[in-house]
């Protein structure tokens, strides 16, 4: 075996082709590769990157379409500022849901268990708070490590055990909804009742006047949530790990990213807001209810999808699903007051959600 | 020539069941040198890569970085020890943009209470450094540091990996076929970003499969055969046509 | 009822043999299909089964739907009662038509089906029909409503908060009693909807939960803020229409209405939440078709229906606390006592 030394630093390469190829190779393209050239683009393809660039931009764009029109026909009683706050205030729980949706749908994932992840944490503060008689912040706050654990349990198994999350989600979903119905008895705590006991449990439900509008604390909590989060994903490095992983799981691990350990804490999060928004819940129904929001975990992924957030990771914004699940109250709102029957109003969320999902694969294809 | 090897593998076993991939294999890399490592599909130069990166863990042998006993549990640990690699598939995030790529798991945080209580990234000093580190080694045609990688030509993402491998203060990077997704023009531009990484002093490991680039860019020639070194060759002494009979075994080295 | 049970027993030694179904090779099986367990009202639908159940030595099988509306689940049941070879199927259809063919199919197989609480369309489908009689439910409390407002009734301004899209039997019979009750012409009986009486200002469905209840009282309210009466399919659908009412400060001024007799219900009608409700039964309704069950597997009886129905009527009372002359009604005290869940 013969071994070389290495040879001092030297400008150009001697061998092969030789260096008269290399040069004129320099030459024919000195920067050329490397440039950013700026093509000539069609307008829709102007409109592609734009949207490309800016995800939140659809959304937005369709809800303040869809005030206008809705405005336009509904008049005065859809455009009125209390029925506007009253929609914030419909879809506060849902958008509560959708924040937390989001964040596992970033990681490419999904959770069909959050909704039930928040019906059991009310029952949970329900039962504790006034059937046992436990002081409310401790219910509160029982409710909200429980939300949290569920939430680390579904984490668990999609990040240590290499389960997928729907069916992880699929499984719990079933167990917190099972254990929901134990806990309860099937069994409503009504609204007079909490009132006597434990009155801190529907703090959420109260309001103030702006304006003719009326406020929820339920409304302003949802907001702050999505604000919350929006500053974690995009201005902490954890947020933008969680981009990263659900763009590309395996090129996150290799530049580093503790993956199975974001991934756990993200599905933690989602459990820890569900468990919030188990609290506000009980302020916006009024009573406990072990049997609304049955349809919570899909109403939460539409508001997402609709929002423009990838159900493949990676891409979209936080606040998309915010737009999201506005967009959906608009629509069930302006189509009541126009006097739709219930049936169109399913329809037409029906037709929302494949069009973002196609409006989504569309802004995808500009990578190229 | 006394100089000692920046990272020196001695007696390196890897075993696979009953295959032995690596078999006694030695290997050094000298301070500010490039150097190619060539091989025969099968020959083990992949299982030499990841046991000097940290991607597998070797049954026998010693790895010594600066003359210092090393053993790389991870990938993680060789990155932190100063060994870089760039990867075929370059572990870049398509979505994110290239200074969120060049920082992905060493963020830098705003200093005070922004950083320390709420985490806040500091966002203008990542885009300087990382417009200083494209701007060294000649990428700053990319006009936008915040644009995503995936709008990004395949050299272009290329440079981006390699200037993250180069970027902080590592001591060996390893380029695993960065030419062998390109086209003629964008290999010649990646090659000289290879001369660009060498001539600030890092010493690189080059594993290529296509001989006029490593003849282009190597100082010396690690020629892998059969899970060991079969020789070390300089390419201003030896032929192209050598090097393949060297590696196919068609020829024994002199 | 107790006639057949009679008739039951004399005739039980002479055709033992008859019954030779293959569960009968030891006990008499029965299943019991609800909707689904969540709602008390099938909670104790169980219970009733139960207790009966053990009574006459019958091996029960339970099963439910996940949701209101989970035809897949009950079908599937029905198939697994058939494989089991039961004597008998207590079923609360959650859809009057879907589960027909399967219906159909057990009764072909020799089991005694009773559709408990809703019934199938037609309702000849099942056997027999257990059931509140939802229609005359409705009417109770819409003649109430009607008689507590007196003379305003002509100008009341009505909303209904009902069930789902489908419109169910339960969902349109209570209604349209309702309607009938308080003086509305219904126009087509199985239709929630159709009518055109200006007093109607809407209405919207509540999946029948709390939250349901509010979210549609809040929009009916936007269609209009003077609504003063309000129909609800059941009573948690009425606390959430109440919740909506008191956000917006008329919870005095409306007038709600429901169905159901829960416990939360009737306490609900203590407090003044509720006006008015009318009282089921669910453990008679199972603890009569488990008796029933026991008859037919003895000797075949099967099960007659009350005169002038469709369906055996299990009964119905109207709540409140605020009689009016001509209703027979009882008080929310004397209700805590009969309530379920």
């Amino acid at each position: 075996m013969t071994t070389t030394p290495p040879p001092p630093p030297r400008p150009g390469p001697v061998s092969g082709r030789g260096p008269s190829d290399f040069e004129t190779g320099l030459a024919a393209s000195p920067q050329g590769v490397a440039r950013f050239e700026a093509p000539r683009r069609t307008p829709l393809a102007g409109i592609q990157h734009l949207l490309h660039a800016t995800p939140t931009l659809v959304p937005v764009i369709v809800l303040a379409l869809s005030i206008l029109v809705f405005g336009l026909i509904a008049g005065e009683r859809f455009f009125s500022p209390f029925n506007l706050s009253l929609i914030l205030q419909q879809v506060s729980i849902i958008g509560i849901l959708a924040a937390a949706q989001s964040l596992i749908v970033l990681t490419a994932g999904i959770d069909l268990s959050v909704a039930a992840i928040m019906v059991l944490m009310s029952v949970v503060s329900g039962k504790l708070a006034i059937t046992m008689g436990v002081p409310a912040p401790l219910a509160l706050g029982a409710s909200f490590a429980l939300g949290t654990l569920a939430g680390m349990l579904n984490g668990l198994m999609v990040a240590r055990l290499k389960l997928p999350p729907f069916i992880v989600t699929l499984g719990t979903w079933n167990i917190f909804f099972a254990l929901n119905l134990w806990f309860s008895g099937a069994q409503s705590i009504r609204s007079q009742d909490i009132d006597a006991a434990a009155p801190l449990l529907k703090f959420f439900g109260n309001s103030f006047r702006v304006a003719g509008a009326n406020i929820t604390f339920g409304s302003i909590l949802m907001v702050v949530i999505f604000a919350v989060l929006w500053y974690v994903l995009n201005r902490t490095a954890w947020g933008r790990h969680v981009y990263a992983i659900g763009d590309d799981k395996a090129a996150a691990e290799l530049a580093g990213i503790r993956t199975d350990r974001v991934l756990v804490q993200v599905y933690a999060l989602a459990g820890f807001i569900c468990a919030i928004g188990a609290w506000a819940a009980i302020g916006r129904v009024g009573s406990i209810s072990p049997q609304s929001f049955y349809e919570g975990n899909l109403q939460s992924i539409t508001a997402v999808v609709i929002g423009g957030i990838s159900l493949f990771g990676g891409r979209g914004s936080i606040m998309g699903a915010l737009f999201g699940a506005l967009i959906v109250g608009v629509f069930q709102s302006g189509l009541r007051l126009a006097g739709v029957d219930v049936l169109w109003q399913v329809f037409a969320i029906g037709w929302l959600i494949i069009i973002a999902v196609a409006i989504d694969q569309w802004i995808r294809k500009v990578s190229a | 020539m006394n100089r000692e090897p920046i990272l020196k593998a001695r007696g390196l076993v890897k075993r696979y069941g009953r295959v032995t991939a690596l078999d006694d294999c030695d290997f050094d890399l000298m301070p500010g040198e490039i150097l190619a490592v060539i091989g025969d599909n099968g020959a083990g130069k992949s299982s030499l890569i990841k046991a000097l990166s940290g991607a597998i863990a070797i049954d026998e042998g010693e790895i010594t970085l600066d003359g210092q006993p090393v053993s790389f549990a991870s990938p993680l640990a060789a990155r932190d020890a100063g060994i870089e690699t760039v990867y075929q598939t370059l572990a870049l995030s398509p979505a994110l943009s290239i200074v969120e790529n060049m920082f992905m798991g060493r963020e830098w945080r705003r200093p005070g209470l922004a950083g320390r209580w709420f985490r806040a990234l500091d966002r203008d000093r990542m885009r300087a450094f990382a417009r200083d580190k494209l701007s060294e080694l000649g990428l700053m045609t990319i006009q936008n540091i915040d644009q995503p990688v995936e709008t990004l030509s395949g050299g272009q993402r290329q440079g981006v990996a390699v200037a993250r491998a180069a970027a902080f203060g590592s001591r060996v990077v390893i380029l695993d076929e960065p030419t062998a997704a390109l086209g003629v023009k964008e290999s010649r531009r990646v090659l000289e970003l290879i001369l660009d990484v060498k001539s600030r002093g890092i010493p690189i490991i080059l594993i290529s499969h296509n001989m006029p680039h490593v003849f282009e860019v190597a100082d010396r020639i690690h020629v892998h055969r059969l899970g060991r070194r079969l020789c070390v060759i300089d390419p201003r002494e030896h032929s192209m046509s050598d090097a393949v009979a060297y590696m196919t075994g068609a020829k024994a080295p002199h | 009822m107790t006639r057949t049970i009679r008739a039951a027993l004399t005739c039980a030694a002479a055709l033992g043999a008859f019954s030779a179904t293959p569960a009968a090779a030891d006990a008499i099986g029965a299943c019991l299909i609800t909707k689904t367990d969540t709602n008390p009202f099938f909670v104790k639908m169980r219970e009733g089964a139960t207790a009966a159940a053990a009574e006459k030595g019958i091996t029960l099988q339970t099963y439910a739907g996940r949701i209101d509306g989970d035809v897949e689940n009950q079908i599937a049941a029905v198939e697994s009662c058939i494989a089991a070879g039961v004597s008998g199927i207590l079923i609360t259809p959650s859809d009057s038509r879907a589960l027909a063919p399967a219906v159909t199919q057990a009764r072909a197989a020799g089991i005694l089906v009773i559709a408990l609480d809703t019934p199938f369309e037609p309702a000849d489908t099942a056997s027999a029909t257990f059931a509140t009689d939802n229609f005359r439910a409705g009417v109770l409390i819409g003649e109430w409503a009607a008689a507590t407002l007196g003379d305003a009734a002509a100008s009341a301004r009505i909303a209904t908060l009902d069930l789902n899209a489908s419109q169910i039997s339960v969902d349109y019979l209570r209604n349209q009693g309702f309607m009938t009750g308080f003086g509305i012409d219904v126009k087509d009986p199985t239709r929630i909807g159709d009518e055109d009486d200006g007093r109607i200002v809407g209405s919207d469905v509540t999946n029948g939960n709390e939250e349901g209840g509010r979210t549609a009282m809040e929009n009916l309210l936007q269609v209009d803020p003077a609504i003063n009466v309000v129909y609800t399919i059941n009573e948690p659908a009425a606390a959430g229409a109440y919740e909506a009412l008191r956000a917006m400060g008329r919870q005095n001024e409306v007038l709600i209405v429901s169905v159901d007799g829960g416990c939360p219900g009737v306490r609900n009608v203590a407090e003044g939440v509720i006006g008015a409700t009318s009282m089921q039964f669910p453990l008679r309704m199972a603890s009569m078709g488990i008796e029933a069950i026991a008859a037919f597997a003895a000797d075949g009886t099967e099960p007659a229906n009350a005169e002038g129905l469709d369906f055996f009527n299990t009964g119905v009372t109207l709540v409140t606390d605020k009689p009016v002359d001509g209703i027979p009604s009882i008080t929310s005290d004397e209700a805590l006592g009969l309530c379920w869940g």
